[in-house]
């Protein structure tokens, strides 16, 4: 499978919280003939289940096989539909959509049928120039699907969904562009290492699991790791990149590899461990520290039931939450090579080397 | 539809090559001269069919906004300075592409997430802006975009229905109605259309093909503003989307002469031909240039009326576009000295 044609199809994909049925097709798809169940949860998020390569009827010594659940959240920021104003949509935001970008920007109005539009602009030629050195206000954005007023009515419903209308472009030094690569990017990484992991062998079982609604508070995954009660958590995300105003603390560099998260929020000893594998693969990585609260699925993993041991890989993004998120794709290839194997190198009593006796003080 | 390829095609102010292509490639077949002055114009003239033919000047200019590669920096970002005027809020999450081979780029904001609240209303100058080709170093963006390299929007020409959107609909709408006054029947008169250069940065090509041409009247063809959209204070919308084309009595740049305002007006009424006027003292065409040229030419400004000009995606309904063309089409074949000696 190659990563730029996936990553291109699923970031077109629409899949805005609370509506992700488009993009778990198209993954499911993906993952049927790499998985041995595919299902979909109460909550809409898409579970995978491969079975660990020790067979059944061997000996147990530690009882069932041990789990390990790899999540990617499958939602995308948008907008919604507030009212209706002479044909015009006011809207406000589903998740942390940017409104200093939004000017100009083409969108898709998911109506009774899908309405292309545009965010209104106002030219310079008709602005006081103050207006200019301050960003647009929520209630001075407008969509506009170039319908008569009657038309948009019959059509437009208070509530509905509007997604961003972007098609992900090939840039240099095969980086890409586009919309919602945080966080398609992980699910491509999830594919590709459930590609890998056909040609090799793991005792573990593993769960690839594409969350809903992570942008408005993680809810897809409090209740999949509820659900599927793993032993081991991966949350897979994005971060942010080195870019012109990101400090070098904040940022990652693109294309020098996956970042391995370190802090409260993950198990030092997942962490450990996948630093361990990525150096002994010669996998080039890269370490961010976290000091406080993350804002991924990690967060809600790591508290599920009686507590998961969590580790969190993220790919570096320019951009993040814009239409022109940016990424160098070597980076997602090295993450699903790292995630592979890492999860070919689970020992089935790895829980125990993680007990915190086991900790160095 | 010769909307959709002038749309996409590239022509930003001082290098409108892209546009000029796919306007020679119009033009050869449908008028009898065609050339391209010093400036960069296209000049095509159609010979009337009248004895002592009038010389009657259609122009639309070529040109678009877009941005100017100013500098490289250390890790491979351009620094871009805008070419005509852009608001610098629509230059954030927009697609370019960049030079004669389109590099595709883009330009984006730190994330909102490591934005103080009280920072989020700052809005970022060109100055403060770089533009992403994916570069990994200076050397490599150097190589890839020189000093003085264009970029445009990199937007696709969409059909919504009676709608369509896209890129340069300023002036691209007013390119397409003068082929299409080309490609009609003679006129009595002798027809010079000037697809021009440079109409963005102070109306440079129009000043110069006019003085070639020496036109006994002209009429610039424009995509105009379409500002009506919901507003707390300001009601007036300068044109409206839907409403017909729009014929300017004065802007920015000049008067327009009342006779050729009372030819199209009294066309449209008489055919039924629906039009606005639009709102007086905004922006400024070609006719500011041309009607002070030699010793002056009396002028006029038509329009396509269109959304959201000077931002990456306009907006124009294509009856607004036939009705400009019908408009333009019926009043010239009505154009006479005498319209002109009153």
């Amino acid at each position: 499978m190659k990563a730029i044609p996936l990553l291109k199809q699923l970031s077109e994909t629409v899949g805005v919280t609370g509506q992700e049925g488009p993009v778990r097709e198209v993954l499911r798809q993906a993952w049927e003939p790499l998985v041995d169940e595919v299902r979909r949860d109460k909550m809409g998020s898409l579970i995978g289940l491969k079975r660990g390569s020790r067979p059944d009827d061997a000996p147990k010594p530690g009882g069932p096989r041990p789990r390990l659940m790899i999540a990617a959240h499958m939602d995308e920021i948008g907008l919604r539909v507030t009212g209706i104003d002479k044909g015009f949509l006011r809207v406000t935001r589903v998740g942390g959509l940017d409104r200093r970008v939004l000017l100009g920007a083409e969108v898709m109005v998911h109506g009774k049928r899908d309405l292309p539009g545009v965010i209104a602009t106002r030219p310079p030629h008709v602005q006081p120039p103050e207006a200019r050195k301050k960003t647009v206000a929520w209630d001075d954005i407008f969509v506009d699907v170039g319908l008569p007023p009657r038309q948009v009515e019959r059509q437009v419903t208070v509530g509905d969904l509007i997604s961003i209308r972007r098609e992900l472009i090939e840039l240099k030094n095969r980086r890409v562009a586009g919309k919602a690569i945080d966080n398609r990017a992980s699910l491509v990484v999830l594919t590709l290492a459930l590609e890998h992991l056909s040609t090799m062998h793991h005792n573990w079982d593993v769960l690839s699991v594409a969350t809903v609604q992570e942008e408005i508070g993680l809810k897809g995954a409090i209740t999949a790791t509820y659900g599927e009660a793993p032993d081991l958590g991966i949350a897979l995300d994005v971060t942010f990149g080195k870019q012109p105003g990101v400090s070098d603390v904040d940022g990652s560099a693109l294309g020098e590899g996956p970042v391995i998260v370190i802090g409260a929020n993950l198990h030092p000893g997942v962490s450990g461990r996948l630093k361990e594998v990525a150096e002994a693969r010669e996998i080039p990585c890269q370490v961010e520290p976290a000091p406080g609260r993350l804002g991924t699925d990690a967060w809600a993993i790591q508290v599920t039931r009686e507590g998961v041991p969590t580790g969190l890989i993220c790919v570096p993004v320019r951009y993040m939450h814009q239409p022109v998120e940016m990424l160098d794709v070597q980076d997602v290839e090295r993450a699903a090579r790292l995630l592979a194997a890492f999860i070919a190198e689970l020992e089935l009593d790895f829980l125990d080397k993680l007990a915190w006796e086991q900790e160095r003080v | 539809m010769i909307l959709k390829s002038l749309s996409e095609a590239v022509g930003v102010s001082g290098n409108e090559g892209g546009v000029r292509a796919v306007i020679l490639d119009a033009v050869r077949e449908l008028a009898d001269e065609v050339k391209v002055d010093a400036m960069g114009n296209v000049l095509a003239v159609k010979r009337g069919t009248g004895r002592k033919p009038l010389r009657v000047m259609v122009d639309a200019h070529m040109d678009e906004i877009g941005l100017m590669v100013v500098g490289h920096n250390g890790d491979g970002f351009l620094e871009v300075r805008n070419v005509g005027g852009i608001d610098p809020r629509l230059l954030p999450g927009t697609l370019f592409q960049v030079g004669p081979d389109g590099i595709p780029g883009v330009i984006g904001l730190r994330p909102i997430h490591l934005v103080k609240r009280d920072e989020e209303d700052k809005v970022a100058q060109i100055e403060d802006l770089l533009l992403d080709i994916g570069a990994k170093g200076k050397e490599e963006a150097i190589k890839l975009a020189l000093l003085g390299t264009y970029a445009a929007f990199a937007t696709q020409f969409r059909k919504m229905g009676r709608v369509v959107s896209g890129k340069a609909f300023d002036d691209r709408a007013g390119c397409a109605v003068l082929v299409e006054l080309l490609r009609g029947e003679r006129f009595r008169f002798d027809l010079h259309a000037a697809f021009t250069v440079q109409e963005e940065i102070g109306l440079r090509g129009a000043r110069v093909a006019a003085y070639g041409i020496e036109p006994d009247c002209a009429f610039a063809l424009e995509g105009t503003i379409a500002d009506d959209i919901p507003k707390d204070k300001d009601v007036s919308p300068t044109t409206r989307m839907g409403h017909g084309p729009a014929i300017t009595i004065m802007d920015h740049s000049f008067v327009a002469d009342r006779r050729l305002v009372r030819l199209l007006t009294d066309t449209a009424e008489e055919l039924d031909i629906p039009f606005q006027i639009k709102q007086p003292g905004i922006g400024g065409t070609d006719s500011g240039a041309i009607h002070l040229t030699r010793e002056g030419v009396p002028s006029v400004t038509v329009a396509v009326p269109c959304r959201y000009i000077h931002s990456p995606v306009g907006m124009l309904d294509l009856g607004d576009f036939d009705n400009t063309v019908h408009l333009m089409r019926e009043s010239l074949s009505r154009l006479t000295r005498r319209t002109l000696s009153r």
